[in-house]
């Protein structure tokens, strides 16, 4: 499948085929363009025009470089099937420290904190048991990971700190390696936990929406007050003592600032060179929720951010975009690239009274509990169906250029919003492409001025 | 080749299923 588009990130209008089972990228001239729409795709009546106007001997030179790049592989190569399996190996805990919060963000999928539950702490010994089942059910697997998520994990610092404590132990006793995360609000981020979070964590993500007023507007406490102002000061501190160790500042933007990239810039204004601002996931009936009459402002708002990206990574003020993150190199083996991230299958989510469920964002769905930590129940044949959703059984994957960067999306998005685990939340997939597509139109342009 | 610039090729690793590389969210 050979994917033909255009770009002016750089710009000026760039013209590219992109060879989607090989992973190769070709810039080509306008001509070439014109024969290989021709060829692979379907000319737009324009395109169909100009194509009539190029002379006889043109297309024949340009025909002969595409056949040259099909005979190395590099362009329309063949699709393979693979048979995945599933080896039943869990790998990675993302471990609900606290069913509790101190902001009150309307958009939070886990309302408030509590996931549609009881306010609840995660005790140490649940927390231990969570550590003993991942060890156990790891089986072969070397590296592990723990995230701390919540609500809001500093709520419960103490058992956070034995937890690690003790996994460091068993992970040790058993040989194997593990890296813990933490996603905090930021609020409770003192200097005691950002010296104790930077000895400990491999990343840590801290949650900023941007300018003071977008982000004041919906991050708020219980008393409806802004902390834009106190987060960001936290965040400052913390980025000083990171050094080149990974955390991001991380963003929602919703209905409210489409304008999103001045969002982004902003926090790299501030002195972040680790950003995301996502898209909030949200039914279309909410008022903050990206509709779908706004998704071509969103889409040329991706543009505008590409444009302003490549310019200030020449600069001294670099930094990495998380959805422009590409690696067309390497990057993972085929078999990651169409399961994706492994929800259900090698990560699951263990809530405050040991529940456990595919990932963080079923939590609290009695119908997707999977089992129990306390009572080592594990559903494995729920486990099998997870393993089972990848690029292949889900609807429209199979041809879309992005399938090997986006693994058919997320499965829960699927399930809350298309009601069907291999039917792809239409509005995020609309900008995963967009994402993909000038991803590698920034790659493009940073790789040919080398 | 005078209409066609490689700008990267053959990046897909189409051996593997370790599992060892780190975990991904929205790859």
């Amino acid at each position: 499948m050979v994917y033909c588009f255009t770009s002016d990130v750089s710009g000026n209008t760039e013209y590219f085929l992109y060879d989607v089972e090989s992973g190769s990228l070709h810039s080509v001239d306008k001509s070439a363009y014109l024969v290989a729409k021709q060829k692979y795709s379907s000319p737009t009546d324009e395109e169909f025009l100009s194509y009539g106007l190029l002379p006889k001997s043109e297309i024949e030179e340009i025909e002969a470089e595409l056949c040259e790049l099909e005979k190395q592989g590099v362009l329309n190569s063949p699709a393979t099937v693979y048979n995945l399996g599933c080896t039943g190996e869990i790998k990675a805990l993302c471990l609900h420290i606290c069913h509790d919060c101190n902001l009150r963000c309307p958009y939070c999928f886990a309302k408030d904190g509590t996931y549609n539950t009881p306010k609840d702490y995660m005790t140490f010994e649940v927390g231990a048991a969570a550590i003993d089942f991942l060890i156990e059910k790891s089986k072969s697997r070397h590296n592990l990971e723990v995230d701390f998520f919540g609500g809001e994990p500093l709520m419960n610092m103490g058992v956070v700190k034995r937890i690690v404590e003790y996994a460091n132990e068993k992970v040790k006793e058993a040989g194997k390696s593990i890296h813990f995360t933490m996603t905090t609000n930021g609020v409770l981020l003192s200097e005691e936990n950002r010296r104790w979070l930077n000895d400990n964590m491999f990343n840590v993500v801290i949650s900023i929406d941007g300018r003071p007023e977008v982000h004041d507007k919906l991050r708020v406490t219980p008393n409806h007050k802004g902390c834009q102002a106190l987060v960001l000061e936290n965040a400052k501190e913390f980025r000083k003592i990171r050094g080149d160790k990974s955390y991001y500042i991380r963003g929602t933007f919703t209905a409210n600032n489409l304008d999103f990239s001045k969002d982004v810039l902003y926090l790299n204004d501030e002195g972040f060179d680790q950003i995301s601002v996502e898209p909030v996931v949200l039914p279309q009936s909410d008022p903050l929720a990206i509709k779908e009459e706004d998704m071509d402002r969103v889409l040329a708002e991706y543009d505008v951010l590409a444009k302003e990206y490549i310019k200030r990574r020449k600069t001294d003020k670099w930094f990495n975009f998380f959805h422009f993150m590409i690696d067309l190199k390497q990057g993972p083996c085929v078999y990651k690239r169409l399961r994706g991230c492994g929800a259900g299958n090698e990560y699951v989510a263990v809530t405050p009274t040991g529940d456990i469920y595919p990932c963080h964002q079923f939590a609290g769905q009695t119908e997707y509990k999977m089992g129990s930590v306390l009572d080592r129940t594990f559903d494995t044949e729920a486990q099998k169906r997870f393993a089972e959703c990848t690029v292949y059984t889900k609807k429209g994957c199979s041809e879309c250029v992005a399938k090997y960067y986006c693994s058919g999306g997320c499965n829960a998005n699927a399930v809350h919003f298309s009601g069907d685990i291999n039917t792809p939340y239409k509005e995020a997939c609309a900008m995963m492409r967009k994402r993909f597509l000038t991803s590698l139109a920034i790659y493009a342009a940073e790789n040919s001025e080398k | 080749m005078k209409h066609v610039k490689t700008i990267t090729n053959c990046s897909m690793k189409k051996n593997g299923g370790c599992g060892e590389c780190q975990s991904s969210c929205q790859v």
